[in-house]
């Protein structure tokens, strides 16, 4: 398959996130749009490791995706925490540090 | 190129793609959980098309088993399937569609600007990003970057768990209440 198939789906897959994020209220969407990004910039990084038949792209989606796990996890407790303190999650709710 | 070849990745990259749109149009929050489910499979076998099968079954394991599972438990959990979905920011979303299509154009731009062009990718070898080969430059060349890794779950853990303790007024953390001091009198 020629290179061009796997950037332009990737590019496509980022575009759409990068949309999600701009345009959603609900920041579970909005974190799962960022997810989509990840994702996207996964199969850049695996796709440019079988066209140069080096595994160090590989190896980096391997420690991109331990961040991203982690981050998930923090990310949805804080917003539990921020659910219990103010009995919504909605995005434009979250303006107390506004002055 | 053999037409069933790319009847495959014609439906997979189309797979992806509506899978993406369908995640960022659905009202549904737990819907879009679903489509992003889709959306981790069919890139996991696009990885599996790349000869990357290790980084393909840890996609699915872990991106589209655990994480999924997290999003799902905390979506219900907080009951934050319909949220609004109206701009309160009139003029919001052809701004944020515009500003993604300047976006994609600039990359389209830099992709066609290049000054060497991109063959097509060679032929995988059946051993290239094996398990094993994997494993070995893992525990080689990525040692630091593994360990440290491991401290970014750790450190993820117990801020995961920390922040979503529940310390109301009604449970008193044993130990931080003052001890009683004696009325004079």
């Amino acid at each position: 398959m020629p290179m061009s198939y796997y950037l332009i789906l990737s590019a496509a897959m980022f575009a759409i996130g990068v949309l999600g994020v701009i345009l959603r209220r609900n920041p579970l969407v909005v974190f799962m749009s960022l997810e989509l990004m990840f994702n996207a910039a996964n199969l850049v990084f695996v796709a440019f490791s079988a066209y140069h038949q080096i595994l160090d792209g590989d190896l980096f989606v391997f420690f991109v995706m331990t961040t991203a796990a982690a981050e998930v996890a923090v990310g949805l407790a804080l917003m539990v925490a921020i659910f219990r303190a103010k009995r919504t999650i909605d995005l434009d709710e979250m303006s107390m540090l506004k002055g | 190129m053999d037409i069933g070849v790319l009847l495959v990745y014609g439906i997979l990259g189309l797979t992806v793609i509506v899978s993406a749109v369908g995640l960022i149009v659905s009202r549904n929050a737990l819907y879009s959980a679903l489509f992003l489910v889709v959306n981790f499979v069919a890139v996991g076998l696009l990885y599996l098309a790349l000869g990357a099968p290790f980084i393909a079954f840890a996609q699915v394991t872990v991106y589209a088993g655990s994480i999924m599972v997290l999003f799902i438990f905390v979506i219900m959990l907080l009951g934050a399937e319909n949220l609004m979905l109206d701009e309160p920011l009139r003029g919001q979303r052809a701004l944020g569609i515009l500003l993604v299509v300047i976006f994609l154009a600039e990359i389209v731009l830099y992709y066609l600007l290049r000054t060497t062009p991109l063959q097509a990718i060679p032929a995988i070898p059946q051993t290239f990003a094996s398990p094993a080969e994997i494993g070995m430059l893992l525990f080689n060349r990525y040692l630091l970057p593994f360990e440290v890794t491991a401290f970014i779950l750790l450190a993820a853990t117990v801020g995961a768990i920390l922040l979503s303790k529940h310390e109301g007024p009604t449970r008193p953390k044993p130990g931080i209440q003052k001890p009683e001091t004696p009325v004079e009198g």
